[in-house]
């Protein structure tokens, strides 16, 4: 199966485990979704190896970047129609709280969806929902221009 | 530019030491390539671990953030010519073009402007030149409470601890 299809059947199956498998930094990062109706949830499970500060210990910067970046993607994949991976075009993250060794959750909510580009704001947290540890804003470019202008 | 790469000079081999402080970077493989007051480079190896498209084989966005965060905080550490705990408060990145595959990436940050509370960095990721960018980036990093110490002290700290 290539990842057309395997996007394809991701969506009509509920299971993501088979994509996550394709794509090796989700894999790397040992990722996993939670989808229940319309409720998506990312999860990072911790792994020494995510550690940043050592003295602390707190998770690395780059690796909660990483995480809400990779579930901005995943998210994507599971609300749009179109089978392309989204490419990133820039993201901010604030880091708020510093990451805790244990598991951390990411909240991701559209901003706005166009043609071409789709907005996120994702919140990364570990204790609870209401106390995220990052936020990230991003914007993701759907699909090219002349693909897009073709569909209009 | 002259860069100073040699891995030994003493001063480049103490702050390869830092450079990999943390297990993440440790973890993504990350290599010390030139230290500079102007321009810090770390340099990320192609690891086929960390692609983020699959059809392409384009490493993930993920880990430019994680080879620029800690580009970031060398570059702090550098200027400052000591080492302070501190933490990321913002961080932006731009991507200009996907890193061609197989390749290593190399990250340069600059710390701009050093405050007593914050400190202001820019970088970028690129292969070949910062004047052709994979990525462009800038930071503010805040300084948290704890001991400032000298990269000597710092060095000898770690080697204490090796098991």
């Amino acid at each position: 199966m290539n990842l057309t299809e395997l996007i394809r059947s991701a969506r009509a199956t509920r299971d993501w485990e088979p994509l996550i498998d394709l794509v090796p930094y989700a894999r790397f990062l040992n990722l996993r979704l939670d989808i229940k109706g319309d409720q998506f949830t990312a999860c990072m499970p911790f792994d020494r190896k995510l550690i940043g500060n050592p003295a602390l210990p707190a998770l690395h910067g780059g690796a909660i970047g990483g995480f809400i970046e990779c579930a901005g993607m995943f998210y994507l994949l599971w609300h749009m129609e179109s089978a392309d991976l989204p490419k990133t075009i820039n993201f901010n993250f604030e880091y708020l709280r510093s990451g805790r060794p244990e598991d951390t959750y990411a909240n991701v909510f559209m901003v706005k969806q166009g043609q071409r580009v789709a907005h996120l704001r994702v919140e990364a947290w570990q204790s609870s929902p209401d106390k995220p540890i990052a936020t990230g804003h991003g914007n993701f470019m759907l699909k090219a221009a002349s693909s897009a202008k073709e569909n209009s | 530019m002259s860069e100073s790469t040699d891995a030994d000079d003493p001063l480049v081999r103490k702050w390869q030491q830092i450079t990999v402080i943390s297990p993440y970077s440790r973890e993504l493989g990350l290599q010390l390539h030139a230290v500079q007051p102007d321009w810090c480079v770390i340099r990320a190896p192609y690891d086929p671990r960390t692609i983020g498209n699959p059809e392409t084989g384009v490493v993930h966005g993920g880990v430019i953030t994680a080879l620029l965060d800690s580009c970031y905080g060398l570059a702090i550490f550098v200027r400052m010519t000591k080492l302070r705990p501190m933490a990321t408060l913002d961080l932006r990145i731009d991507y200009l073009k996907p890193a061609t595959p197989g390749r290593d990436i190399l990250g340069g940050a600059f710390c701009y402007k050093l405050g007593h509370e914050l400190a202001f960095v820019r970088g970028a990721a690129y292969h070949d030149s910062p004047d052709d960018p994979i990525a462009t980036s800038s930071a503010i990093f805040m300084f948290t409470g704890g001991p400032v110490i000298s990269l000597d002290e710092a060095v000898h700290l770690l080697e204490a601890m090796k098991p």
